[in-house]
């Protein structure tokens, strides 16, 4: 049986009139980076607030690596790390003394306090800055210590709200790399909040779609894709007539047909076989180079579920 | 939950002594107060600086200074900064939190006092000693070091109160001085809006009073207002309250 990280079961938050999280029921499994995409305001930090027991649930009930969110937030904090909407750095103090600060939070003995410290400001590419207190770093340098010490305790699981936004692009694919090896070495389950669609591709092994605060749609992102997206062929050659065309939009299981210079785009009303359409088109005077097979993009599902009344 | 407040101490003092960068940034921050209350003031005052009970008046009143300055950062700075919730996120006890800043700014302000009146000691008998050693008579060193540990207290725990329902270092600032101002001038108007006859036997009352008895009373009344406030502070401080503030 899958170890469970977080369960939620129909776990509700509102604010007077605004329901910020609604009957949200989630089941995460330990050792994964789970995303949670949403549109500003959708209710993603609220759910990451209600899941460290930073606020108290409406109605419904959540648990964190076993513990109730209610009776034993502490002790999810005490087993958890968190880089929330902001680094949270104390910028008048070194990156060394931020992390010696919340390793003895943590009480992490001194000796394990200094190696690990070390380690992860190795890891970062930070050592040598250590002594430089953080107000004069960028953006991207700060973020990077913020998950450092999310990570300093070593806990098994960490929440993540939005860790590139505001990021340049090559910042945010550095921290992203960092991300990427941190959480492979250390084998930790992430909780992670992003509307970046490219990050949570290449990071997450699950994605859990939220708008107005209710999870519209959750699963590995090759199932979203598959059964949000109508499935496509993608044809490279030369030699589309119109008539071509004309017979190709005709078939039974074509929903719609795009020509753009030697590229054909055929959306399909499902997964059926390619070979048939191809048989015809090279037998037509076709000359294809290329033939692709494929479905929605991550963005299209999302903007798909956004859209959805 | 000790190991927990002196964490929060820790960095408390690291954020406030190296804001400069350096122990030479730190000294030169200290330097003004130092040389104001415990050179210029003690070698004007003379030895009734050292050596009359009213300079209890002095010890009671140089901790309101720092507290004043430090305090109102204590959670407003935090949540204008952004690292409020950071810290709310952590394992610390909201309790070990609310003692850790009070303990801080008390024990800042209450080691910038003894400092200034050691060094007053040093001047008084430098410029009026005569070559005769002067020192405080220890019933008004003992209660002189109570007394200016209650009143940083009652100022930082004020000062706390009103950081928690602050936005920004600002405006907790201002309200803080408000208060300080209120807590210095009301009690004198209050005593001048009193009957003259009213006044007179107060007056009477206190003159004929043992001022041993008076002081000690005074002073478990300020311990009794402190505690008040500390349960006050800790009935505001909710982490939940404060992630919606």
């Amino acid at each position: 049986m899958t170890a469970i990280a977080i369960r939620t079961l129909n776990l509700s938050r509102n604010f007077g009139n605004v329901q910020a999280v609604d009957n949200l029921s989630l089941l995460i499994p330990k050792g994964i980076v789970f995303g949670f995409l949403g549109a500003n305001g959708s209710g993603k930090t609220t759910t990451i607030r209600l899941l460290l027991g930073l606020l108290e649930p409406t109605s419904g009930r959540a648990e964190v690596l076993g513990f109730d969110t209610r009776s034993h937030s502490d002790k999810i904090r005490q087993c958890t790390g968190a880089l929330l909407e902001h680094p949270g750095l104390y910028e008048r103090l070194s990156a060394e003394d931020n992390l010696e600060f919340y390793g003895r939070v943590w009480r992490l003995p001194p000796a394990k306090r200094r190696s690990r410290i070390k380690e992860l400001l190795n890891n970062m590419g930070l050592w040598h800055r250590r002594h430089q207190s953080v107000g004069g770093w960028s953006r991207g340098m700060k973020q990077k210590l913020a998950v450092a010490r999310a990570m300093l305790h070593s806990p098994p699981l960490i929440f993540l709200d939005e860790p590139t936004t505001g990021l340049d692009p090559v910042a945010a694919a550095a921290l992203r790399d960092e991300l990427q090896e941190i959480v492979a070495r250390e084998g930790v389950t992430v909780f992670l909040t992003t509307h970046n669609l490219v990050e949570a591709e290449k990071l997450c092994q699950q994605i859990g779609v939220i708008r107005q605060g209710k999870l519209l749609a959750v699963g590995h992102p090759d199932d979203l894709r598959a059964s949000a997206g109508s499935p496509r062929i993608e044809i490279i050659g030369r030699g589309f007539t119109p008539k071509l065309l004309d017979w190709v939009r005709s078939q039974p299981l074509v929903s719609s047909v795009d020509i753009n210079g030697n590229q054909l785009l055929i959306t399909l009303l499902k997964q059926t076989s390619a070979a048939p359409l191809v048989r015809v088109l090279v037998q037509a005077g076709v000359e294809i180079e290329e033939v692709r097979k494929g479905s929605a993009t991550l963005e299209e599902v999302f903007l798909t579920l956004m859209e959805v009344p | 939950m000790i190991t927990d407040i002196w964490t929060v101490i820790w960095k408390e003092w690291r954020e406030l002594l190296f804001q400069r960068g350096n122990l030479r940034g730190i000294v030169l921050s200290l330097l003004p107060s130092i040389v104001l209350f415990g050179i210029i003031l003690p070698s004007q005052i003379g030895r009734f600086w050292a050596e009359s009970g009213l300079s209890l008046g002095l010890w009671g009143w140089l901790p309101m200074l720092p507290v004043t300055v430090v305090i109102a950062d204590a959670f407003a700075g935090e949540r204008e900064r952004h690292t409020l919730e950071t810290l709310l996120a952590s394992p610390l006890s909201e309790q070990a939190i609310l003692f850790g800043k009070v303990g801080a700014v008390v024990g800042y302000a209450w080691v910038l006092t003894l400092i200034i009146l050691l060094v007053g000691l040093v001047t008084v008998n430098f410029v009026h000693g005569h070559g005769k050693l002067l020192l405080y008579p220890v019933t008004i060193l003992l209660g002189g070091m109570v007394l200016a540990l209650l009143t940083a207290t009652l100022l930082a725990t004020i000062g706390v109160i009103v950081s928690l329902r602050s936005a920004t270092v600002k405006q907790a600032a201002q309200q803080l001085a408000f208060a300080s101002i209120a807590l210095t001038w009301i009690p004198l108007f209050g005593f001048g809006l009193l009957p003259t006859k009213l006044q007179a036997s107060l007056l009477e009352s206190v003159n004929n009073a043992n001022n041993t008895q008076l002081f000690l009373i005074s002073l478990f009344v300020l311990a009794v207002v402190d505690v008040g406030l500390l349960l006050a502070a800790m009935a505001r401080f909710k982490r939940s309250r404060l992630i919606l503030d």
